[in-house]
């Protein structure tokens, strides 16, 4: 049966397709500005991906297209078509290859995400605070400085943000990190980012919080670690009392599993 | 007058509303007085009287309607007539507004119920569209926005797209499988009438005081559990629609288990049959875990307990497991049926056997296994221990093989067939194989934890759902909708306004929804009512693709209401099928069959000479049946 079909033809059919798609769809940065040092290992798993992806729906369409094209009945044509009832060979294939894409696709995310989490040895702790509808930061290594609306950050080092949700869900946000993670009343999550390059960006809230949700926003200004000193030093105002008291009473995400006393 | 009152209907129904929520009323506010509170609570989580009031009149209208008369009479021991069918098919218009027990009616009235509600729903989604079209707040506030998408949502899941698949296969499964009717005709009923009420709750919303449940359809406490009164409304919404579909579940599943013809061994079922059994598997064991989400969260704002508050030692992130525990095997509940119409369709118009008939069946049966353990790809980045990311990938990735299974098998069935599009339906079936392949594709990335880190809660999740719900699920429930049509109304529709009703909604759906991945991915978050003015064009493009295609809905809306009025008669098998409800005239008589059919064979033996799926009776002479228990497929 796979003998009367023109294999080679249709192969190469979708390798052309699947390589103008995916030429296509590399060239153009979805994205946007790759601003961490996660940003171009996550970008580099989307292209792949979007390679894979391209085969696969080039050879949807094509086989599609093909059968279309080659078997439609003529008007008129009343008859059936041939009663074949399946192929155990093909069935096996389209089940194992797909099998094999999908492992290594796994495989290869969970690279990227030791990668992107792996612990530095000297992580800057800020914490942020979030509560409807705005966000503020403290710095406990610069004796609990505190700003509101603005985050800075020190250029080329691992920041680890300890988060704090004062009332509802929130999530923290900046495209150009690519990096996320909500903010969960009661618990202390964590999200890890070295920022690499300069200049001023948007934190973005993105769980639903409130009517206030789409204007929940704070600047976040990337500078060199001597300029950040500067800043954070001419800094007045410190973490509020309710803060403080969020610090202590939240619970760790993910405590030590093993063994009785954990963190 | 008295009579009336006598007699189940709707006067009885309303007589039975007006009751049943005055009794509530009273009993909360009676309880209050006596343990010394203020008879009338309005902290705004609250409202008992009101609440209360909400779970006792929709019962005192279901009991007032008639759904439990035979049930209480036999109860209480009077005489009940098992053989009386009074209440059982449809012989005028009037019948399809009463409670009746006979399927064919059930699966007309869902069908009709449900497209109510998602042009109801579809409005909304105009709504939001227009207020999106331009960055800032034109047309509708924050707040009443937050509204407009989160009953958009829950409209379209809970009363759309999850019913309106009960619906049809309410209509078409106990023909399929040679049944007179579901097991339990006045459970069916009674599960049918449950749904209007969640639908109503839903609309209804927006008149409560404080707007709309405008949480999200997904309801994270502790928002919902904070938000106004809207909010109770979404959590007893949910009940209603839940029970409905837990009881039809459980309906499906003893009909296709103990009622198949004989002959009919489990190798020769239709694959929408293998469809609705593994979709009532999915719903029988996860719906229960919404309904006691709800339950929670409605508990926490009326009665004040601490499931999901911190402060009272609750758990914020043990909402989104036992939500999500229902509501990914939802997202299959919303597609399996669809991939069994997708499969009678494709066999049918291609004039082939299926490819792989059992592998299409197993493939299910791996998508129900496999979904109950992949519901946390929700929670990546929701704070959740970060050692349940990696096996949550694993499975979710994995998942994506029983479905490309079924998309290839599809693709194998075109092959060396004959392929007619004269039929909207089989339309419908080729652009769902395409646009639900690329749903599946962003599905496989979502799961993909760091880039799930980066897309997680923006535009490209919409545009991913939109895909995988409305390029996968509506396609089909068109596709199903236009297939069995003549089936269920005994009239043919146009097929000129059918393909213009396609190509607008497969042009509008491809226009709305593939900008808002690329959206999505350049910094949009989802559930806004403003944006970055980076985004206006885009998001201008896209409101006009929904637009079209919305437009173009009035036209499938205007073919279904004229085609059913004057359209050309249709004869017992316009596509020249196998399956039994074929067999039958357009529509097909009251009891389904005279006498119960015999299934001789599998049910796509489409090219082998001399094949037959079923003998029904009178024509018994011609063909001799095989032994049942011999496999063919």
């Amino acid at each position: 049966m796979m003998g009367r079909l023109p294999i080679a033809k249709m192969l190469a059919a979708t390798i052309a397709l699947a390589a103008v798609i995916s030429a296509v769809m590399v060239s153009i940065n979805w994205d946007g500005q790759e601003a961490s040092t996660a940003a171009p290992k996550i970008d580099d798993l989307l292209n792949v991906m979007i390679v894979l992806s391209s085969f696969v729906f080039a050879l949807v369409v094509v086989m599609l297209a093909y059968a279309l094209w080659k078997f439609r009945a003529k008007p008129g044509d009343e008859s059936d078509g041939e009663p074949i009832h399946g192929n155990t060979r093909l069935e096996v294939a389209w089940t194992l290859i797909p099998t094999i894409i999908v492992l290594f696709g796994a495989g290869y995310s969970w690279v990227v995400l030791n990668e992107i989490e792996k612990p530095a040895d000297d992580p800057l702790i800020i914490d942020v605070f979030s509560q409807q509808f705005a966000w503020s930061f403290g710095y406990p290594e610069n004796g609990g400085r505190y700003t509101q609306g603005e985050l800075h950050v020190p250029l080329n080092r691992q920041i680890d943000f300890k988060m704090h949700a004062q009332d509802v869900i929130h999530s923290f946000w900046v495209p150009e990190w690519r990096i996320k993670k909500d903010n969960v009343p009661g618990i202390t999550t964590t999200a890890i980012v070295t920022p690499d390059k300069l200049g001023t960006y948007q934190l973005i809230c993105t769980e639903l919080c409130g009517f206030g949700h789409a204007s929940m926003r704070a600047k976040v200004i990337v500078e060199k670690p001597a300029d950040f000193r500067k800043w954070v030093a001419g800094v007045k105002d410190r973490v509020p009392q309710p803060y403080k008291e969020s610090i202590i009473r939240d619970t760790e995400t993910n405590p030590v599993l093993d063994g009785a006393g954990g963190a | 007058m008295v009579a009336a009152i006598k007699q189940p209907g709707w006067i009885r129904g309303a007589l039975g509303a007006i009751v049943g929520a005055a009794f509530g009323y009273a009993l909360v506010v009676a309880l209050r007085k006596a343990s010394g509170l203020p008879a009338i609570q309005t902290e705004q989580t609250g409202y008992p009287q009101l609440v209360v009031a909400m779970v006792t009149g929709p019962l005192g209208f279901l009991l007032g309607f008639g759904c439990f008369d035979y049930w209480l009479r036999w109860a209480v021991g009077a005489p009940t007539i098992p053989e009386d069918h009074s209440q059982h098919g449809a012989r005028s218009w009037k019948d399809y507004f009463k409670f009746n027990t006979d399927h064919k009616v059930i699966g007309v009235q869902y069908v009709c119920t449900n497209f109510f509600f998602f042009f109801v729903s579809g409005l909304m989604a105009m709504l939001i569209r227009a207020e999106l079209a331009q960055p800032g707040t034109q047309i509708v506030d924050a707040g009443t926005f937050n509204g407009l998408f989160s009953a958009h949502a829950a409209i379209m899941i809970f009363v759309f797209i999850v019913p309106v698949f009960a619906g049809m296969a309410n209509y078409v499964l106990p023909l399929m499988i040679g049944a007179p009717d579901m097991a339990f005709p006045r459970l069916n009923a009674l599960s049918f009438w449950m749904l209007p009420i969640a639908g109503l709750m839903f609309v209804a919303s927006f008149l409560a005081p404080g707007g709309a449940f405008d949480a999200g359809w997904t309801g994270y406490a502790p928002l919902s559990t904070g938000a106004p009164l809207g909010q109770s409304f979404f959590n007893l919404g949910v009940q209603f629609a839940g029970a409905s579909s837990i009881a039809t579940a459980l309906n499906f599943l003893v009909t296709i288990i103990t009622m198949r013809a004989p002959g009919m061994t489990f190798w020769r079922m239709p694959l929408l049959v293998w469809a609705n059994l593994s979709t009532s598997l999915l719903v029988v064991a996860a719906t229960p875990f919404i309904a006691g989400a709800q339950f929670m969260v409605l508990f926490d704002r009326v009665l004040h307990t601490n499931f999901f508050q911190f402060a009272g030692g609750g758990d914020v992130i043990s909402y989104q497991h036992i939500f999500w525990f229902y509501s990914h095997p939802a997202v299959y509940i919303m597609m399996l049926p669809g991939f069994g119409i997708i499969s009678e369709v494709i066999s049918i118009h291609s004039r082939k056997p299926i490819f792989g008939y059992r592998l299409m069946a197993l493939a299910l049966i791996g998508i129900v296994v496999l979904s109950y353990s992949v519901w946390a790809h929700h929670m990546f980045v929701a704070g959740m221990f970060s050692w349940l990311r990696v096996p949550m990938m694993i499975t979710t990735l994995l998942i994506a093989v029983p479905t490309g299974i079924k998309i290839f098998s599809w693709l194998g069935t075109l092959y060396f067939g004959k392929i007619h599009t004269y039929s909207t339906a089989m339309l419908f079936a080729l652009a769902f194989i395409v646009t639900f392949t690329v749903g599946g594709i962003s599905g496989v990335m979502l799961g993909m934890v760091p880039i799930d880190i980066h897309v997680s809660d923006t535009y490209f999740i919409v545009a991913h759902i939109h895909f995988v719900l409305f390029g996968g699920s509506v396609f089909t429930i068109f596709a199903g909708i236009y297939h069995w049509f003549p089936k269920m109304t005994g009239r043919m529709y146009d097929e000129r306004l059918g393909r213009i009703h396609f190509w607008g909604t497969l042009v509008g759906t491809w226009g709305t929804f593939l900008p808002m991945h690329w959206v999505g991915m350049d910094g949009m978050p989802r559930r806004v009512a403003d944006y970055a003015a980076q985004f206006g064009d885009w998001n201008l493009l896209i409101s006009v693709f929904a637009f079209i295609l919305g437009a173009v809905q009035l036209i499938f809306l205007y073919n279904m209401i004229v085609s059913w009025r004057f359209g050309p008669r249709a004869e017992g098998n316009p596509w020249r099928g196998k399956s039994i409800e074929w067999l039958v005239s357009s529509p097909p008589p009251i009891f389904n069959f005279d006498e119960i059919p015999r299934v001789v064979g599998g049910p796509y033996e489409y090219g082998v000479p001399g094949a037959r799926h079923a003998i029904l009776a009178g024509e018994g002479a011609e063909v001799e049946a095989p032994e049942p228990s011999v496999v063919s497929t």
